[in-house]
């Protein structure tokens, strides 16, 4: 199954190197990974999208809290969340396509962010399945794709949560384990 | 030899202006170290230069690998942190499989490095080698400091990382302009941040109150006792358990000590080595107490089989040790001492005997056949001399062993009643560890007896060592385990390859002519009738000694699990070996 992992890390040197060998070490494939300042001073926040199976999720959070640059990990699985991806495509077009394209992105309500006689660059946010929707529609028309670059999933939990809270909520679901610092594996 | 150092450690308590280099010694000794294992480099000269202004002992080893053996012995058998150094490229490289056998066992080591100045850091520089990266993953941690300001602090957390938790080896890499510069030493506001545990540790009510209930009900449980109980200092509550609630007791082969070997509630050693009657009363138990050990697959054998009708209790502070290889029933995932505390009051005592029956029945003839009870019939068994070594040095003495069949035969044959008086390389399987590993226990504890147990294979992987002793004015005795083989690999080539031994036999120097090299006393034993006199002798004698002890070739360690078996599925002991029985044995 695909897990979502949402960490704090300290932002400095060597850090993503850390969590990256630690899937490679359990031979997980990380399908998307994004990072970037949070609103904790000194602290990164990262995203994290894996494939593995259901009862990895316990052991990958408990052995990424136990590096030392790790000081808060969530553990998404099936709770209520907004999870957007950001897009920028590059397409050739020519007088005589750029007005389909524009249609378009007028229907997935993206953007055009630049724009010269040859090409156009579409910036688009949305979930997963949006991009990959507008992706697949540009391939099947007569605007060959350019350039495309993703972002990787970027993830929060819906409603007021902190980090604080949700420490002071304790993680019902690993009672058997014992209370986390965050929640986690609230689907299972 | 006598040092002009700074006794009164003034620096220690008043912030001073000192360079890199003085501030990593001053740091250790504000860390209450007293001995270092190393070797100087270039990058790493200017501590080794600084090092005459301060009260620490540094031993100079012959190898690297040896420095962070010895480091590892010297915290296994103590308790302490052990320290090694090493310069950078290879000096740094050499240390690796000694973290790596540091970071399988959980044992608490701090290594520190020099690395070539921070300007030139990552252009492949004369012995650059980038230790950090290669390090990353046996270890608990690493840090590269560059600035000579941050040498207290990053040495200050890398003890704190070692210690707490679950321990284990943490390198510090410093690059050799941080120690030229200099920077103002405060080694009270260097201090760690409060150790953090981890926030998936927990034990509640609910599930102490289920463990007691489990506890209470059960009709065969098995405690398992592993190397978290000495690392935890939980001897006295596991004992306290067994005893209350009369439960048997089974040992990882790192946490053999934990629980006094004469004990009658002890039944040895668990796992692919161990007796059938331990891994039997574990597949036949309904309830498993997992304390400390984290279900190796060297103790579990197939995990399919693996005790299927027992409900386990696990208590481990490393939570991703849970649900690891073996799924649990109760968790209580902290500190082994605190979690016992926790629990003990909930248990009362509680009647077990008629279970203890039926484990001392089925240990029959598998124990009364035991090579020990044999008589002498002219051929010298390892077994013999693990059990004679333990007699003669009355159980009391800290082992060092290697890996392969000596060291198994130890697990079996030497009785160890006190925790960390067998020092091993469980996890990883080290060759080459004991000699190193004895020494730096002898340091660790300068009045034990200290025997070294190798085979003739690992010994001569770290055999440079001897002159360490020499040099050290040491004593540490020496038991080599002569059989010309790659013992444990002949056994399984023998076992599982169709005999064909590729590779195992071994010409081997005279280890006795060796040793006499180092300018070391040394006897070799060919038959069980020396081995006395001979174990004596080393004892008795001023200096270290070499004992070369030739046994048995092709003699093979029984039960054997083998590997992807259930842990039922023994090879035992055969009824009528040739090798070591006579007719009039029968």
């Amino acid at each position: 199954m695909v897990h979502t992992f949402v960490a704090y890390v300290e932002d400095i040197p060597g850090v993503l190197t850390r969590v990256a060998s630690l899937f490679r070490r359990l031979n997980i494939n990380i399908q998307s990974l994004t990072v970037g300042r949070s609103e904790r001073p000194g602290l990164s926040r990262l995203t994290l999208v894996c494939e593995s199976s259901g009862e990895a999720s316990h052991r990958i959070r408990a052995s990424l809290f136990k590096l030392e640059n790790v000081v808060d990990v969530d553990d998404i699985a099936q709770a209520p969340n907004v999870t957007r991806e950001l897009a920028l495509i590059k397409v050739a077009v020519t007088a005589q396509t750029r007005s389909q394209v524009f249609e378009l992105v007028e229907v997935f309500r993206a953007r055009i962010v630049d724009l010269t006689s040859e090409s156009l660059m579409i910036e688009m946010t949305g979930v997963e399945s949006k991009i990959e929707g507008l992706i697949e529609i540009l391939k099947a028309s007569d605007c060959r794709i350019l350039e495309l670059c993703r972002s990787g999933k970027m993830t929060m939990r819906r409603g007021h949560h902190t980090s604080g809270v949700l420490r002071a909520m304790g993680a019902k679901s690993e009672e058997h384990v014992g209370a986390g610092a965050m929640a986690g594996g609230e689907s299972d | 030899m006598a040092k002009q150092t700074t006794q009164d450690n003034a620096h220690l308590t008043t912030p001073t202006q000192l360079t890199g280099a003085e501030i990593v010694w001053a740091t250790l000794v504000g860390e209450s170290v007293t001995t270092v294992f190393g070797y100087p480099g270039g990058a790493i000269l200017p501590v080794y230069d600084a090092l005459r202004k301060f009260p620490i002992h540094h031993v100079l080893v012959r190898h690297e690998q040896g420095a962070a053996h010895m480091a590892d012995g010297f915290a296994r058998a103590s308790g302490k942190v052990g320290v090694a150094i090493a310069t950078s490229g290879p000096g740094a490289t050499n240390l690796v499989t000694g973290i790596a056998t540091a970071m399988l066992d959980s044992i608490p080591m701090v290594c520190i490095t020099g690395n070539v100045s921070s300007k030139v850091l990552g252009t492949d520089a004369f012995q650059e080698v980038d230790i950090t990266g290669i390090t990353l993953p046996v270890t608990k941690h690493n840090f590269l400091v560059n600035r000579a300001e941050d040498i207290a602090p990053a040495l200050r957390q890398a003890f704190q990382i070692a210690q707490s938790g679950r321990p284990g080896p943490v390198l510090v890499d410093i690059t050799k302009d941080a120690q030229q510069a200099t920077a103002l030493f405060d080694f009270e506001a260097a201090k760690p941040k409060p150790y953090r545990p981890h926030p998936m540790l927990g034990f509640n009510e609910t599930a102490l109150n289920q463990a007691a209930e489990l506890i209470r009900n059960a009709k065969r449980p098995v405690i398992l006792a592993g190397h978290g109980v000495m690392e935890s200092g939980a001897m006295e509550q596991v004992r306290t358990l067994a005893e209350r609630a009369e439960i048997p007791v089974a040992l990882t082969l790192l946490g053999i000590g934990c629980f006094p070997a004469s004990h009658p509630l002890n039944l040895g050693m668990m796992g692919m080595h161990g007796e059938a009657w331990v891994n039997d009363s574990i597949q036949n138990a309904d309830l498993l107490i997992a304390c400390g050990m984290r279900f190796d697959d060297r103790v579990t054998g197939t995990l399919s089989s693996y005790a299927v009708n027992a409900k386990k209790i696990h208590i481990e502070i490393d939570p991703s040790e849970v649900n690891k290889n073996v799924k649990i029933d109760v968790g209580l995932i902290g500190d082994l001492r605190q979690v016992l505390e926790e629990l003990l009051p909930r248990i009362s005592t509680r009647d077990g005997s008629a279970w203890l029956k039926t484990i001392e029945a089925s240990k029959g003839e598998s124990a009364v056949r035991d090579i020990k009870n044999i008589p002498d019939s002219g051929h010298l068994y390892a077994a013999h001399v693990m059990h004679d070594l333990w007699k003669l040095t009355s159980g009391d003495a800290i082992v060092a062993t290697d890996v392969g069949q000596h060291q198994m035969w130890e697990a079996q044959y030497f009785h160890h009643e006190n925790p960390r008086t067998l020092v091993t390389s469980g996890g990883l399987g080290t060759m080459g560890f004991a000699l190193p590993a004895a020494i730096g226990a002898k340091f660790g504890c300068p009045d034990k007896e200290v025997w070294v147990i190798a085979g003739d294979g690992g010994f001569q992987m770290t055999a440079s060592e001897l002159a360490t002793i020499v040099q050290e004015k040491i004593k540490v005795n020496i038991a080599v385990i002569n059989n010309g083989y790659l013992g444990m690999v002949r056994q399984w080539q023998e076992f599982f390859y169709e005999s064909n031994y590729q590779s195992t036999p071994l010409i081997s120097p005279d280890f006795v002519k060796l040793a006499d090299a180092h300018g070391i006393a040394g006897a070799t034993v060919r038959t069980r009738a020396e081995l006395d006199e001979a174990v004596q002798k080393a004892r008795t004698a001023d200096g270290p000694f070499l004992l070369n002890i030739l046994v048995e070739k092709a003699d093979s360690v029984y039960p054997m699990i083998p590997a992807g078996s259930a842990l039922h599925e023994m090879i035992l002991r055969p009824k009528k070996n040739p090798l070591i029985e006579t007719a009039e044995d029968e």
